[in-house]
């Protein structure tokens, strides 16, 4: 333990100046496009470089385009099924590395870290492929119209899932299921009895871990959606691409909330369950 | 500066304070060590002795105060710059390379010559006993080994003084004492100047010449073992090293001069060499009481009775609790000299218990 | 952990719906991907599958391969200068008090979960033309012209006739600022594990035997920590590499890269059985990185891995 007022002994490398410089100047770097993002949402003039004073203007205007709202209603309609089913998925395949020995487990292991490690852009040209080869229905009414980015975002997301879930399993006790048995539960009966309430934590992380990925990606959705299927991140794009201006910010920053608010969730769980994984 | 201190002071510790946050871990210790001696810092944990080897190696800055090592004063000057090596707790061998360039990193580091790191490598290898295990990984060692490592890491450096943070903590009963013998004898033959840390009493007792007794940051006593068993200056100290029976009582001076009446609740009233007023400890080791089964006491004896309640049985000797009324039971020692004669008590008998006035101890703070 | 054997029910059960949906969903697209790439276009959406090596050979045409040079010179620029700001942050944060870590952890991660999209735009707004970095920069310029103008220097314009903006958007450097941006806790997290589990009386067993702070940095930490930093490096360059949103935002005409031209191949060019090729280029120098971490991690030297 070290204490402010101290002399800076030997291994104090956090307190010397030029290392304190570069963790200060790299927060400055992450942090301050952000900021002034979020800043600039609320800047009264639309050449969003110098303040001008506070305005929810953007808001409203963001609020009231119906495209940009379409966009949003998708975007969560697809993170809240993708969690939905992914957690299950994610669930079932942690459990299952967990518990058993089986041959090609390590090639079970090795596809499902695979929608982790590939490049994005990868995933999203070959799932463009699989709809166009399927002849995926492309003009099906809401939320169908979605089920191919949904089937997507499901495939990339439960993997991430499955790995918190197991990591959480790690520190049960495996004999606390023996005991059950030899006290007469059944097989479900210990599940749900013994080992779901040590897994809880690990899937309430990994639900919103899914929740949050889905929401935010933007490239394999690129190549999945058509013009009936815009997402919240594929509508900003659009805009990004035409310019700079607050409605952008505005956009922008009510996401940014939205998966700032998820995190702060997410660590308050972990809190209260420190060894949750992830 | 350095022609005040005598010639054969190797540390010279003023008025050093170290404080972390509100626990003040180091309070205004000062002490001297002598130039090849073995010298013990022993303390319950927490009491500051790992601090103050820290603050000799230079990995922690004093609050206040100044250390002189060769009579240099160390204020100022890195860990790297100090004429002080460490036998780390955890050995601290580094994993990335064998027990050769373990032990000769410090030299080159110094940019010594290359024959010159090779001959004291080897020497120091020959020393702990290593010698043909050069090209050794770390990995492959025991933990005994391990240890040699560092010690002989250390010792080729030729450091004024050698500090070593818990030594044998690591190493298992036996081993431990093994090492206990061999690192007094190594101190021997290379002349260093061994200051050693260590929370266990009777490894102090065993391998230094002088130790000093640490307790909340402060220094309680610096003696000779001997000293320190025989004469404790404080209950502290008393109670820390070996095991001890305390009485609480009142002192006032006697009638002759250089004498105190005691008044105890167990004890009565007793009359001691020494000179204290007011509430005192009175003391005596177990060992020093004498048990019979006859009453009736002997001249210039301290006498009680009670009975016996248990018997921890240790080979060459047994300990024995006695109940002797309220409070604390009496703890006494016998041995066991005798193989057939079994044991002289057994738990349930009344017994006198008595000891020589002069085998009590009287303490003061 | 027990055979599927002891439960083959519950092993079926719990097997069946990720594996297939795996299948279905992941396996399938990407088997679809690799067949398109031995295949030739036949008009405007057909594929006729040939097992030709054409689109592969295709991919060393020198303008594709100086893409691919160039995509590799862009990530490992982006990596280099991850770690080169990511080992002095990791060093501080390591160090820094045990309950202050994690919220200077928390911090360094916290962007990561915003969206990715969301910040290269935030970056744009910083360093475009008329942004904030450039209105900086204005201003001290004029703050300077005005100075040599008080000193009486104003005459001899040594800062120009005006203020012109810097471009810093739309070019390589744009690109790798970028990624750096977006990567950067990605060499932080795997170097702060490394350091984070290496015995501190190790570093004060060397200063100790007499080496400095840099030394010990190269002669212990450094070591000790390589299988850390090749992992840094490694799951740093990987995503760099097959970056596209970055490099399409913020680079120029002329700082594609690997990705951009992938999604041309399926978009604008509609050349898909070039893109499928090029997309398991892509993934194949993916995994050869994962596979030299495995190894590396997988080594044995005492070292401390991520």
């Amino acid at each position: 333990m070290r204490f402010p007022g101290t002399p800076i002994g030997p291994l104090d490398y956090h307190r010397r100046l030029p290392l304190r410089l570069i963790l200060i100047s790299s927060l400055i770097f992450l942090y301050l496009p952000i900021l002034t993002l979020v800043a600039f949402s609320f800047n009264d003039s639309r050449r969003n470089i110098v303040w001008h004073g506070f305005t929810l203007k953007y808001y409203q205007k963001a609020f009231a385009d119906s495209e940009l709202m379409l966009a949003f209603g998708n975007s969560l309609s697809i993170a809240l099924f993708s969690t939905l089913i992914s957690t299950v998925l994610g669930t079932m395949a942690g459990y299952l590395l967990w518990r058993f020995r089986f041959g090609g487990k390590t090639a079970l292991e090795g596809t499902l870290a695979m929608p982790i490690v590939i490049p994005e852009i990868c995933m999203g040209v070959a799932m463009m492929a699989f709809v166009a080869r399927i002849g995926w229905p492309q003009d099906l009414p809401w939320p169908l119209n979605l089920s191919a980015i949904t089937a997507a975002h499901i495939a990339f997301c439960f993997p991430f899932a499955a790995i918190v879930i197991r990591a959480r399993m790690e520190s049960f006790n495996r004999q606390l299921a023996e005991a059950a048995r030899d006290l007469g539960a059944t097989e479900f009966q210990t599940f749900r009895d013994v080992v779901a309430p040590h897994m809880k934590p690990g899937i309430v992380a990994g639900a919103l871990l899914g929740f949050t990925l889905s929401l935010d990606d933007f490239v394999i959705t690129f190549f999945t959606s058509g013009p009936n299927s815009i997402t919240f991140p594929v509508k900003i794009y659009s805009m990004v691409r035409f310019s700079v201006t607050p409605e952008v910010n505005a956009a922008s920053t009510i996401l940014i909330i939205l998966t700032v608010a998820l995190t702060a969730i997410a660590l308050r769980i972990q809190r209260r369950y420190p060894i949750a994984g992830v | 500066m350095a022609s005040q201190i005598s010639q054969d002071t190797i540390i010279r510790i003023e008025g050093v304070s170290k404080k972390f946050g509100r626990l003040q871990a180091v309070d205004n210790v000062s002490m001297e060590i002598k130039r090849g001696e073995f010298f013990a810092l022993v303390g319950p944990s927490g009491c500051g002795k790992t601090t103050l080897l820290r603050l000799l190696a230079g990995f922690e800055t004093p609050d206040a105060g100044r250390i002189l090592i060769e009579g240099r004063d160390m204020t100022g000057v890195t860990a790297n710059h100090r004429p002080v090596n460490m036998l780390f707790q955890s050995y601290a061998i580094f994993p990335h390379m064998n027990v050769e360039t373990n032990v000769s990193y410090g030299l080159k580091i110094a940019r010594r010559p290359r024959d010159e790191i090779m001959a004291r490598t080897e020497e120091a290898l020959g020393l702990v006993k290593l010698s043909g295990y050069e090209k050794s990984h770390p990995d492959e060692l025991s933990g005994g080994q391990r240890q040699r490592v560092a010690l002989a890491r250390a010792l080729v450096m030729r450091p004024a003084v050698l500090l070593l943070d818990e030594p044998l903590s690591a190493l298992d009963a036996k081993l431990r004492e093994a090492m206990q013998l061999e690192m007094v004898h190594l101190q021997k033959t290379v002349g260093i100047t061994f200051l050693i840390v260590t929370h266990d009493q009777s490894e102090a007792l065993s391998m230094a010449g002088r130790i000093a007794v640490m307790h909340q940051g402060s220094v309680r006593q610096i003696a000779p073992p001997g000293e320190l068993y025989e004469a404790p200056n404080c209950r502290f100290v008393a109670d820390f090293i070996g095991k001890i029976n305390l009485f609480e009582g009142t002192a006032r001076p006697a009638d002759q001069p250089g004498r105190v009446r005691v008044h105890t609740e167990k004890l009565g009233i007793l009359e001691l060499q020494g000179d204290a007023e007011g509430s005192v400890t009175l003391a005596v080791r177990p060992e020093k009481i004498i048990i019979s089964h006859e009453p009736g006491g002997l001249e210039g004896q301290i006498s009680l009775h009670g009975t016996v309640m248990d018997i921890a049985y240790f080979g060459g000797h047994s300990k024995l609790f006695i109940d002797i009324g309220a409070g604390q039971p009496l703890m006494a020692e016998i041995t066991n000299s005798n193989r057939n004669g079994g044991p002289r008590v057994a738990p349930g008998d009344r017994v006198r218990c008595g000891w020589r006035a002069v085998d009590t101890l009287l303490l003061t703070e | 952990m027990e055979p599927w054997r002891k439960a083959p029910a519950v092993f079926v059960a719990n097997l069946l719906p990720p594996a297939a949906w795996l299948g279905v969903f992941f396996v399938l697209p990407l088997s679809l991907l690799w067949l398109y790439s031995f295949g030739d276009k036949v008009g405007i959406t057909g594929i006729d599958i040939n097992w030709t090596l054409a689109n592969y050979a295709r991919a060393a045409d020198p303008l594709y391969l100086g893409i691919l040079i160039k995509s590799v010179w862009i990530a490992g620029a982006a990596t280099l200068t991850c770690l080169m700001i990511g080992l002095p942050v990791a060093l501080a944060i390591s160090f820094a008090p045990r309950h202050v870590q994690p919220w200077l952890l928390l911090l360094i991660i916290l962007p990561f979960w915003t969206n990715l999209l969301i910040r290269t735009y935030a970056l744009i707004a910083v360093l475009r033309t008329n942004g904030h970095v450039n209105y900086v920069l204005e201003w001290l310029w004029s703050a300077g012209d005005g100075l040599l103008n008080l000193i009486g220097l104003g005459g001899y314009q040594i800062l120009g006739t005006g203020f012109t903006p810097w471009s810093l958007l739309y070019n390589d450097a744009a690109v790798v600022t970028g990624l750096v941006y977006v990567h950067l806790p990605f060499m932080v997290l795997p170097l702060y594990a490394a350091l984070y589990r290496l015995d501190r009386s190790l570093i004060e067993a060397s200063l100790d035997l007499g080496a400095g702070h840099l030394r010990t940095f190269f002669y212990v930490i450094a070591p000790l920590v390589l299988p850390g930093i090749a992992s840094g490096v490694i799951i740093t360059f990987i995503p760099a590499l097959g970056a596209y949103l970055t490099p399409d935002l913020l680079g120029g005409t002329d700082s594609q890269m690997i990705a951009n031209v992938i999604e041309r191949q399926f978009k604008a060019a509609n050349d898909w059985p070039f893109g499928s090729a090029l997309s398991f280029l892509l993934m194949y120098i993916t995994f050869f990185g994962l596979a030299v971490r495995s190894l590396l991690a997988g080594r044995r030297g005492g070292g401390v891995s991520a």
